[in-house]
């Protein structure tokens, strides 16, 4: 089917479909901005859910922050270049509280960010610092504080996924924790299950009344049970209330490995509300070229419907690193994918990563990234901004190790709102 | 065989072996052949050292032939009694010897009757039948030559000696298993073995009539434990890489002196490029290096353009251990690739000997010429078998074939019977029978071991995603049930990155950041405690 080349013209164009691309595009809406999304979903397939602001710093450090506010102050003392010495705790405070509001009115609810990080449960039986989880989660951060009696549940054929290894892991700390492996309803076979198959059985109510009734059978005297996430796909929160009703316990989800469902569920709740709230949302698609002009910026790519071009005053660049293709690491360095920005990078690869996986400094290659000025706007080759109208946010900035310092939601959602910001201020300024 | 002392652990046997190598294995299982019962130890486990770090071509003894016609003229016997009695560990390919412009056209045209003198076959191509052949070679060939190369799986050739060994006499195999010291009693025997559990960190004393050394490059450190000076040896590092496909139906070989990146060996759905040749001091710490496969991929694209747009999944090194002859040199390339067996004798020993240097190609007559000296020693003169014995395969010892884990699953069908390691189609059932029956199989196994017995971490993956799997399947088995099962994990991939980090660009890099996020962001491998003892190097 080919059509006519499909011509857009709005304020702000958002490249990139992860946590920064639609952290952007909630600010922008919000703004009252006319905004356009292009991008394949990123790594957000892969989120474990839970929105990390600060886990570790140094990030060499054996216990997890706190306080991680606090660990910002001191975080922007120790790394100067850090994307986070960019934007104020009050700022990023903000930037949270919106995102988890916007992202709780599209049904997938959150818990109100803190003043301290949670301890997160994870599929193996340790914990992550996080300064938001799902409300699916959060019970199971709760039953580990009071040390309740707990069983964590298993299911036949689901493959990554073993309650004793949890248990095995925990039960030192968490005397009352037990482990049960259940079969889910109609997937008795014993072959190979899918968590994502599973929660959208789930959504089915008959299918709700025999899974609790699984539950209730294996749940001995347990208070908790922790179960792999698998409690719906969209709104969760009615999923899990009603299997707690039917079962009559408290019941949590603990992370899967990917692809796991809490991706799936901001994902599928972003691609559906979106466009409703007025975004213009081109999904799984790159952007191809980007074309600077006198009075904005051209993007453009290909659908299955055929060409499309997207003119905006202002473009953020969420396109994020390796995993998601921003970046690109070919055999003598690292570049920018789509505009080929300039990027900070360590001379050659024997200096990318360190000897030792676990080195618990980190590896350089993961803090290569592009510069940005205050205002969020990409540097060029002579160190000034490569344009008015470009910003960017997400993981794709240099000076920071997401992965190891446990930052990754947060860089995405806090830059995002500084670039939504500095975009509008330049948009006023024009008009 | 032991017995628990207050201070340490006591074994005895009639012939310790040390060294889990090919070599090793081949002495053990020589010597069961003629029922003599034997203890082979590892400082690691099996393959630990060179015999898991090499390129895996069965010499046809054609990289010899211009240099060395003994070695030559060695291969290709060698070569032929493997293809007869060990059919399932090798894949008889052929190769191909290559000369691409800017080559020696005069070593190139000697080529032919350099091969007649060792009695190797070698059949002269045109470049354009050739390159119908082998449609990656380079267009710039101006001479190719046919000779019978093939490739073999060194990992199930240890794992068959030892299976064999033990079953024809009580042999027995123990990994992590290190000689620290000897016990010399004054009439130049040794009568005590001293030995450090590096998994418990304990003690072992192993009493023995005989005491083997098949340290590989290790064997210098070794006799010198025994107050002997005669081994001499150069060790000469290699590295090679490995291809995420399969590049050429045979061994393709440059025709000229042996150099960096002048081999390519298919192995089932993966090539192995290699290799270079660096004489270093120490052992310790050996890890490829970025500039090594830079080097291998410059010269390898000389024959085989493709290898500049292939994707590689890791990367490998081992030590050669070269025996320094007078005169020689310190040039590793040049040295003998020739074996010695020391009897020790000269240095006022008796029931000590060191067998080093060699190939991997020639380990049966390594062993066989070991076996003799031992067994003579012992009074034993039941004659070698290994020339004429087949070697038998086992259940618990097929899994390091490429393919036939997804053969052996494609067959059974069983949806129970789920994949674990989704890269290479290793299933549940076939690590329960390594667990259970592999040889060196023991309480809870490490990952490293398993991944030793199986494909397990050699896909594309490299032990990402199925070291997990593998994990969390052991945890539900209740083999692992403490902290240490998450260790287990942690080791594996800090062990396998080493291999893959000198190749991270493109599509290998994108699969280390989602390992890395999964790893540490996930499940906080980054933050757990690895030192227990014996956790690798
Ligand atoms: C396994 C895993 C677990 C994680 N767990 C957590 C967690 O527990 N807590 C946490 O806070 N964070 C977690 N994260 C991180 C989080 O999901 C985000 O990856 C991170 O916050 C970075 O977001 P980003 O938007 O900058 O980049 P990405 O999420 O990488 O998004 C970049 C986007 O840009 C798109 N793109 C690239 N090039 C183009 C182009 N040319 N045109 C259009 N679009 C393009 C990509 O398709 C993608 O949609 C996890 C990530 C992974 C991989
Ligand atoms: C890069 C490279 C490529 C090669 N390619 C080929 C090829 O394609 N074809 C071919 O035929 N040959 C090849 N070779 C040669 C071949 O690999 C070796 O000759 C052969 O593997 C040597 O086996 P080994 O058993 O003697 O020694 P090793 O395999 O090195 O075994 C020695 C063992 O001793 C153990 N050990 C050391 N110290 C102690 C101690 N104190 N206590 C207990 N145990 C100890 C080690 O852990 C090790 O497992 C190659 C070699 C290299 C390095």
């Amino acid at each position: 089917m080919q059509q006519k080349p499909r011509a857009y013209e709005v304020q702000l164009a958002v490249i990139g479909s992860g946590l920064a691309g639609f952290a952007a595009s909630i600010f922008a809406l919000e703004r009252g901005l006319s905004t356009a999304q292009v991008g394949n979903t990123g790594a957000v397939a892969y989120t474990t859910g839970y929105l990390d602001l600060l886990g570790y710093h140094p990030v060499t450090g054996q216990q997890m922050l706190h306080d991680p506010w606090q660990g910002l102050e001191t975080l922007r003392r120790d790394e100067p270049g850090h994307p986070y010495a960019l934007i104020r705790n009050d700022e990023i405070a903000d930037a949270f509280h919106l995102f988890t509001r916007a992202v709780s009115d599209m049904g997938v609810n959150y818990s109100a960010p803190g003043e301290n990080n949670l301890a997160a449960l994870t599929p193996s039986g340790t914990f992550k610092p996080t300064l938001s989880v799902p409300l699916t989660m959060l019970p199971g951060v709760e039953a580990h504080r009071r040390a309740a009696r707990t069983r964590i549940v298993d299911i036949l054929g689901l493959k990554g996924f073993s309650a004793r290894e949890v248990v095995a892991n925990l039960q030192d700390s968490w005397p009352g924790l037990s482990a049960v492996t259940i079969n889910f309803p109609g997937m008795e076979s014993g072959s190979q299950v899918y968590p994502e198959v599973m929660a959208r059985a789930l959504q089915v109510p008959a299918e709700r009344e025999l899974f609790a009734q699984q539950l209730r059978e294996v749940a001995g005297d347990a208070e908790y049970l922790g179960l792999p996430a698998i409690m719906g796909i969209h709104e969760p929160d009615a999923v899990h209330n009603d299997l707690e009703r039917l079962s009559g316990l408290r019941l949590f989800e603990i992370p899967t490995m990917p692809p796991a469902v809490a991706g799936i569920r901001l994902r599928e709740a972003f691609e559906q509300i979106f466009p409703e709230r007025g975004l213009l949302l081109i999904p799984q698609q790159k952007v191809d070229r980007v074309t600077p002009e006198a009075d904005g910026t051209t993007l453009r790519l290909k659908d299955s419907y055929g060409d499309v071009s997207i003119h905006a005053q202002a473009v953020i660049l969420a396109t994020g690193r390796f995993l998601s293709g921003g970046l690109e690491a070919l055999r003598d360095g690292v570049r920018e994918a789509l505009l080929n920005l300039p990027v900070t990078q360590p001379e050659g690869r024997e200096a990318w990563y360190r000897e030792r996986y676990f080195d618990p400094r980190g590896h350089l290659v993961n803090r290569a990234g592009i510069e940005i000025d205050p205002q969020f706007r990409p540097l060029g080759r002579d160190g000034k901004p490569a344009s008015k109208r470009l910003f960017a946010a997400g993981v794709i900035l240099a000076h920071q190790d997401w992965i190891r310092q446990r930052c990754g939601a947060g860089i995405a959602i806090a830059s995002a709102y500084k670039a939504v910001e500095s975009a509008a201020a330049m948009l006023t300024r024009q008009t | 065989m032991s017995t628990r002392g207050h201070e340490a652990e006591l074994f005895e046997t009639d012939v310790l072996i040390i060294g889990g190598g090919v070599t090793g294995t081949g002495v053990m299982r020589d010597l069961a052949l003629r029922g003599i019962r034997c203890l082979l130890i590892d400082r690691r486990d099996l393959n630990a050292g060179a015999s898991g770090g090499n390129h895996g071509l069965l010499h046809s003894g054609g990289r010899y032939a211009s240099a060395d016609t003994e070695t030559a003229t060695e291969c290709r016997q060698e070569g032929a009694i493997l293809k007869r009695l060990a059919a399932e560990c090798i894949d008889d390919c052929g190769g191909l010897f290559v000369a691409v412009e800017g080559d020696d056209i005069d070593y190139a045209e000697r080529f032919p009757e350099r091969c007649a003198a060792a009695g190797i076959p070698c059949e002269p191509l045109t470049p354009a039948a050739a390159r119908e052949l082998e449609p990656g070679l380079s267009d710039k060939a101006f001479a190719v030559y046919q000779v019978p190369d093939a490739t073999v799986d060194p990992f199930r050739l240890t794992l068959e000696n030892v299976n064999h060994a033990q079953q024809l006499s009580d042999s027995q195999y123990l990994p992590h298993t290190e000689v620290t010291d000897f016990e010399m009693d004054d009439h130049g025997a040794i009568t005590a073995t001293l030995c450090r559990n590096n998994r418990s960190g304990e003690l072992r004393r192993i009493r023995a009539s005989q005491v083997v050394n098949a340290g590989g490059a290790w064997a210098m450190e070794i006799a010198r434990m025994a107050g002997c000076s005669d081994v001499s040896l150069i060790y000469s590092k290699g590295t090679l890489i490995i291809s995420n496909i399969r590049l050429s139906d045979r061994v393709i070989n440059r025709l000229r002196p042996p150099g960096d990146g002048d081999i390519l060996v298919p192995g089932g759905t993966v090539s192995v490029l290699g290799t270079t040749s660096d004489n270093v001091e120490s052992l310790e710490r050996i890890r490829p290096t970025v500039d090594e496969v830079e080097r291998n991929l410059a010269q390898g694209a000389m024959m085989m353009p493709r290898l500049d747009h292939t994707r590689f999944i890791r990367a490998f090194s081992g030590v050669r251990p070269l025996l320094q002859a007078s005169g020689a040199g310190s040039d590793g390339r040049k040295a003998s690739r020739g074996f010695t067996l020391f009897d020790h004798e000269s240095q006022g020993l008796s029931n000590f000997a060191t067998i080093t240097g060699g190939k991997l190609t020639t380990f049966r007559l390594m062993a066989e010429k070991t076996g003799d000296l031992v067994a003579a020693r012992l009074g034993v003169d039941t004659p070698c078998r290994t020339a004429t014995e087949p070697l038998p395969s086992g259940d618990a010892i097929r899994w390091t074939e490429p393919g036939f884990a997804a053969r052996y699953w494609y067959n059974r069908r069983d949806p129970k019977d789920m994949i674990l390691c989704e890269c290479e189609m290793v299933p549940q059932s076939a690590i329960d029978q390594i667990v259970e029956a592999a040889p060196g199989a023991e309480e809870k196994m490490s990952l490293e071991a398993i991944g030793l017995r199986s494909r397990v971490g050699k896909g594309s993956c490299q032990g990402s995603f199925c070291a997990i799997r593998v994990g969390s399947y052991l945890y539900e088995r209740g083999v692992y049930d403490s902290p240490d099962g998450l260790r287990q994990m942690r080791n594996f991939v800090d062990g396998r990155f080493k291999g893959v980090r000198p190749v991270l660009w493109g599509e290998q890099m994108t699969q280390m950041e989602l390992a890395e996020a999964l790893h540490c962001g996930l499940m906080g491998l980054d933050k757990i405690g690895s030192n227990e003892p014996g956790s690798g190097e």
